[in-house]
């Protein structure tokens, strides 16, 4: 066997992130307790300058490496771009809350990064094994984040359940892959695609079993029901910079995930996985609008509407055309946009020994601060789909899609649950804009704050007028 | 291309720059004051209006082919696209130029009519709106588009009318309008639905391209009634027509829009505005050409309001009334011109209209300053003494107006009476009676408002009298300007607009050949100054020197005579005071039938059934479902993983079962 030196070029992002996750963890051994906002600085730089690798490798053909287990194509591209992106904007929210609630600062930041790293590294897995790499470097960071207020009861305890739960979606997950293998004889997506499509229905028996445990895999890293239980107690009991974090680039990393898996390595059971996604999607569309009703806290009350809006990006994958997985990319990349936006918000109310975490806390924040409050007021019209937010074009181009699939029965049901949901995203604004604050001292916020939530919720509705552009770059991915 | 890189700009510059002034008007103009405010908008006004001459020069004198693009893809949806574009030919360059300059001399007025209002800003952000949405109707190269700048020159005209919200009338007449707009725009949006099912498209090029192939096309809308679709979608797009441009029966709201200022009464509800049906009729004539029943219907219905809106402003004594009652006249005689295929004639009248319309309106604004808001010409009386520059100016609208030659309303309305004299279409011999009456009509009540305003006793209060004088400059400066247009304007252009082969419009309107009027006319035209002298052979004329002469006779000369008249002929007094019986039956069929059914669904439909079962029903289930749902979450791992393994199991065993 000859050893070949694999081609490195494809992954330069990636190893220059590694790289100075190495540099900062030293930098703030060393520097932190003297320079204390070294490693936010650093970070920030690590990520602008991973986006400006990636963005140079934008338009480059379709190349594999390290022995066809890496995969450099436009979706990679275009995930990692908006996962570097996102991950900017909640490194910068962090900040402030960081420091105020003396979070270690260090730690926070290399966790996150490692978990940007996987992310990364699972976008562009062209074979079973990368994908299960990523997926546990992006999975390891998460758990420890959210146990890092080790003081909390209820942040350990949050922490504990994802983890346990975590696991056993891995263990679920691993168990469905070794499946593919025992069928196919191997973990690369193109050839275990190729061998399920032709395999004889002797074998669809094993191959329906390990379709069945990837998708509880996929459906847990998602948050998408009946394996969502994780989602509020995460959201709840973590600090709100972790659940910022967890609400918002992970689900754009899930979504690449499920395409991978399902679309590229098993198009040939696109009938059963359809099946199982249609269920899922419609659980988590009832189950998260609906009970994100009874929700008095805003953090569980996002959650729930984040199960909700992962049923909606299913819709995409569950119509198996490209325009479908454009819709989706579509849905993912405009909803982490809006999760984090609202998480911000949270995140700029909260000062030190108070944490803004119940509805009640946005009592009246239009006369407190009603540039925040107009801010907020887009991002909840966007996520209730309100035209001409941006998620109004999320939910159209995923119903048009199923329904151009045929499946009108299941976008009618999306459709009243939209209504349905729409009752709690517009209490927020009620409650901002009607009801009297019973703390009346306005809201501050640092400038580079105050100029990213402008910039996410000007986006929100910027997106809405004029949703082509990123609609055609979410198509061009498929249709290129 | 780069002759349409220039008219892009040019068009793009002339429709957003009003948008620019009303944006800062409306959102600054509390922040840079008053005299900022009228400072920038009529700036850009200027600029706007700059704009419409170059592009007419371009397209006019030079002779540049028309201009036809797409500025934005709003949507594209299936077979459909939706495009924000302009389509710049020379009916456009025509429209632009009369909305600007009317537009601009109406900002200009309103710094001198508004001086005294807390809304000024208000207002110049409204009225700078409403010339972007104008434009944008004019310029529009879809239906899409058109129903844009339909709808919002509607919304402004409201917000117009309603624009002193604390009086009662004001926002009733508001009200007024909106609803029967409604009318007739829903009409209009089923008719572009209509365009849209069977011609797949809403671009204006496209649609008149394909426009022959439909001519044998049916539609069925009741069971075993075919209909010519053609037919079908111009009556449609009539009615909207008929509801922006006031045509009877919708004309009910002109009247009451004159609650609204006076210089928006000037620019929306006479020069501009209400001729957005006008427009689209002329834009839309490759289609009305295709359907005669169309044709007719467009000449009755303008004949009819011609002479019938007409003889109302016969009785009104409120001076805005009866400008505003000639303004539904005038309408119908523009629509009487469409009708008879006469397109060019109908535009020309628009642009005549729009000037000696907009003088008399300004001139009545400016009486109504001097009388400190009182409207009622009972009120007033030999106002000449004390307002010479208005007397002027309203003297010379009056006698445009009247179509005395060789005033410019002289000449657009004497080519719509002669080209519906020699229109072959069934009903042109209807129309040309009430055309001919019309004539005689119009210049009775522009001459009673003339003799009743400025000549006659003095009958206004002594208090009054003492202070009354000649309007600021800013007011009577616009005057002077539109005194201009409304004497020359028609013996400028009568000729090259009407009668040469290459004219003005050129080939931005279609006439169908067998139905060319203005091609025989053409052979009788020996320019302005004979058609002054012909015009003595024409019965218009002698009925408008009647109706001159019959208003002298009866104001000046016998003022006890309309008294008699009235006493006479109580019962004739008494139909024209109920203007026919519009307003009764609106308010008694529409209005209360509509309250009666209203109440009686609000109650059982709405509160029981709707509130009741549906709405606080599904909320209340909603909310059980809910509350029940949310126990699932109990918080314990084991629980969690229960539901996970749960979850996979039901899974399995429904894809290997199932």
């Amino acid at each position: 066997m000859t050893f070949t030196i694999p081609n490195f070029i494809p992954a330069i992002p990636e190893i220059f992130m590694l790289v100075m996750i190495c540099v900062i963890l030293m930098t703030d051994l060393f520097l932190g307790k003297r320079i204390k906002s070294i490693a936010y600085s650093l970070t920030q730089l690590t990520l602008i300058g991973a986006f400006l690798l990636t963005m140079h490798q934008y338009g480059m053909p379709k190349v594999y490496t390290f022995d066809h287990m890496y995969v450099l194509d436009k979706l990679a591209i275009l995930s990692k771009l908006a996962i570097l992106l996102v991950s900017f904007f909640v490194f910068l929210y962090s900040r402030e809350y960081i420091g105020m609630t003396k979070l270690p600062r260090g730690e926070y930041h290399i966790l996150g990064l490692f978990a940007v790293l996987g992310m990364m590294v699972l976008v562009s897995a062209s074979n079973f094994l990368t994908l299960y790499l990523g997926l546990e470097v992006l999975s390891l960071p998460l758990y420890a984040m959210v146990a890092l207020k080790r003081d909390s009861g209820v942040a350990s305890e949050a922490a504990m359940k994802y983890f346990v739960m975590g696991a056993l979606a891995s263990g679920m997950l691993l168990y469905g892959l070794s499946m593919l293998y025992g069928v196919s004889h191997s973990l690369d997506f193109t050839a275990v695609a190729k061998v399920v499509s032709e395999t004889s229905p002797a074998h669809s028996l094993i191959l329906i079993f390990g379709l069945v445990f990837i998708i509880a895999g996929i459906a847990f890293k998602m948050g998408a029901a009946p394996f969502h239980m994780w989602v509020p107690d995460v959201y709840d009991g973590s600090p709100t910079s972790v659940t910022l974090f967890i609400s918002s680039a992970p689900k754009i990393a899930a979504l690449i995930m499920a395409y991978r898996l399902l679309v590229e390595s098993a198009p040939g059971l696109i009938i059963q996985w359809q099946h199982v996604l249609m269920v899922i999607a419609v659980l988590s569309i009832v189950l998260g609008n609906v009970v994100a009703i009874a929700q008095s806290n805003i953090k569980r009350m996002l959650a729930y509407s984040s199960i909700a809006h992962m049923g909606y990006m299913l819709l995409g994958i569950i119509a198996g055309t490209k325009a479908g997985y454009a819709s989706s990319l579509f849905y993912v990349f405009t909803y982490s946009m809006m999760s984090m936006g609202a998480f911000a918000m949270l995140l700029m109310m909260s000062k030190s020994g108070f944490e803004a975490e119940n509805i009640e806390d946005l009592q009246g924040l239009n006369s407190r601060n009603p540039w925040y409050a107009l801010m907020m007021l887009l991002i909840m019209f966007s996520m209730a789909g309100i035209p001409p937010a941006v998620g109004f074009f999320a939910k159209l181009g995923v119903l048009e899609a199923v329904i151009n699939a045929n499946m009108t029965w299941l976008a009618i049901v999306a459709l009243i649950f939209a209504i349905v949901g729409a009752y709690y995203y517009l209490r927020v604004v009620k409650v901002m804009y009607f009801d009297d604050p019973k703390d009346a001292t306005a809201v501050t916020a640092p400038m580079d704050m105050r100029i990213a939530i402008t910039i996410n919720g000007l986006a929100v509705i910027a997106l809405g007028l004029f949703p082509s552009a990123l609609i055609g770059l979410c198509r061009n991915v498929f249709f290129g | 291309m780069h002759q349409d890189s220039v008219l892009h700009n040019l068009s793009l510059t002339m429709v957003l720059a009003p948008l620019l002034g009303a944006i800062v008007a409306g959102f600054f103009g509390k922040v840079i004051g008053k005299t900022w405010t009228h400072r920038v908008t009529i700036l850009l006004l200027m600029v706007s209006f700059a704009c419409a001459i170059y592009i007419a020069k371009l397209l006019i004198l030079d002779g540049m082919p028309s201009y036809n693009g797409v500025i934005y893809t709003w949507a594209d949806v299936g077979k459909y696209q939706f495009n924000v574009g302009f389509l710049i030919d020379r009916l456009t360059a025509v429209m632009g130029i009369t909305v600007t300059f009317v537009s601009l001399l109406v900002h200009i007025y309103s710094i001198g009519y508004m001086a005294e209002d807390d809304g000024y800003q208000r207002f110049f952000s409204y009225i700078s709106l409403f010339t972007f949405m104008m434009l944008m109707l004019i310029t529009a190269n879809n239906l899409l588009q058109l129903y844009f700048g339909w709808e919002g020159v509607g919304l402004v005209s409201y917000l117009l009318i309603g624009f002193w919200f604390h009086r009662e009338t004001a926002n009733f007449g508001s009200l007024k309008a909106f609803i029967a707009n409604r009318v007739g725009d829903m009409g209009f949006l089923l008719g572009i639905a209509a365009i849209m099912t069977y011609f797949g498209t809403i671009d204006y090029s496209t649609i008149f391209a394909d426009a022959g192939n439909f001519t044998q096309t049916t539609i069925t809308v009741l069971p075993g009634v075919h209909w010519n679709l053609i037919t079908v979608v111009c009556l449609l797009l009539f009615i909207g027509a008929m509801g922006k441009s006031a045509q009877m029966p919708l004309h009910v709201w002109l009247p009451e829009s004159m609650e609204g200022p006076t210089p928006i009464s000037a620019l929306i509800h006479a020069a501009t505005m209400v001729t957005a049906g006008v427009f689209m009729v002329a834009r839309m004539s490759p289609l009305f050409e295709l359907s005669q029943v169309a044709l007719t219907t467009v000449l009755i219905i303008g004949a009819v309001g011609a002479l019938f809106t007409g003889i109302l402003g016969v009785i009104q004594s409120d001076i805005k009334r009866v400008v505003a009652y000639s303004t539904l006249s005038q309408l119908g005689y523009m629509m009487v011109g469409l009708g008879a295929s006469a397109f060019s004639a109908g535009i020309f009248h628009l642009m005549t209209h729009a000037s000696f319309k907009a003088l008399l309106f300004l001139s009545a604004g400016s009486v109504i300053i001097g009388m400190h808001h009182d409207q009622d010409m009972r009120n007033m009386g030999n106002i000449r003494k004390y307002m010479p520059i208005t007397y002027v100016a309203f003297l010379v609208g009056a006698l445009s107006l009247s179509a005395i030659p060789p005033f410019a309303g002289f000449y657009s309305k004497d080519a719509i009476i002669d080209a519906v004299h020699l229109s072959t279409i069934p009903g042109a011999h209807f129309a040309y009676i009430c055309v001919v009456l019309g004539a005689f009509v119009t210049a009775l009540y522009s001459f009673r408002a003339f003799f009743m305003t400025f000549h006659t006793k003095e009958r206004m209060s002594e208090g009054l009298r003492k202070n009354l004088k000649e309007s600021p400059w800013v007011v009577w400066v616009p005057l002077v300007i539109l005194v201009v247009p409304s004497i020359i304007l028609g013996a400028m252009i009568a000729g090259p607009m009407l009668y040469d082969p290459h004219s003005i419009l050129g080939n931005s309107v279609y006439t169908a050949p067998q139905y060319d009027v203005l091609k025989i006319m053409a052979g009788h035209w020996h320019g302005a100054w004979s058609a002054v002298a012909e015009s003595i052979y024409t019965p218009a004329f002698w009925m408008s020197i009647a109706g001159v002469a019959v208003a002298w006779l009866s104001y000046i000369v016998f003022p006890r005579l309309p008294n008699f008249v009235t006493r006479r002929f109580s019962w004739v007094y008494y139909i024209l005071d109920r203007k026919y019986g519009f307003d009764d039956f609106n308010q008694i069929i529409f209005a209360r039938g509509t309250v009666g059914l209203g109440k009686a669904l609000f109650k059982y439909a709405d509160l029981k059934l709707i509130d009741d079962y549906m709405v606080n029903g599904s909320g209340r289930g909603i909310e059980w479902f809910s509350r029940t749902l949310r126990k699932t979450q109990s918080g314990y791992l084991y629980d969690y993983a229960f539901a996970m393994i749960l979850g996979l199991l039901v899974f399995l065993l429904w894809l290997l079962l199932g």
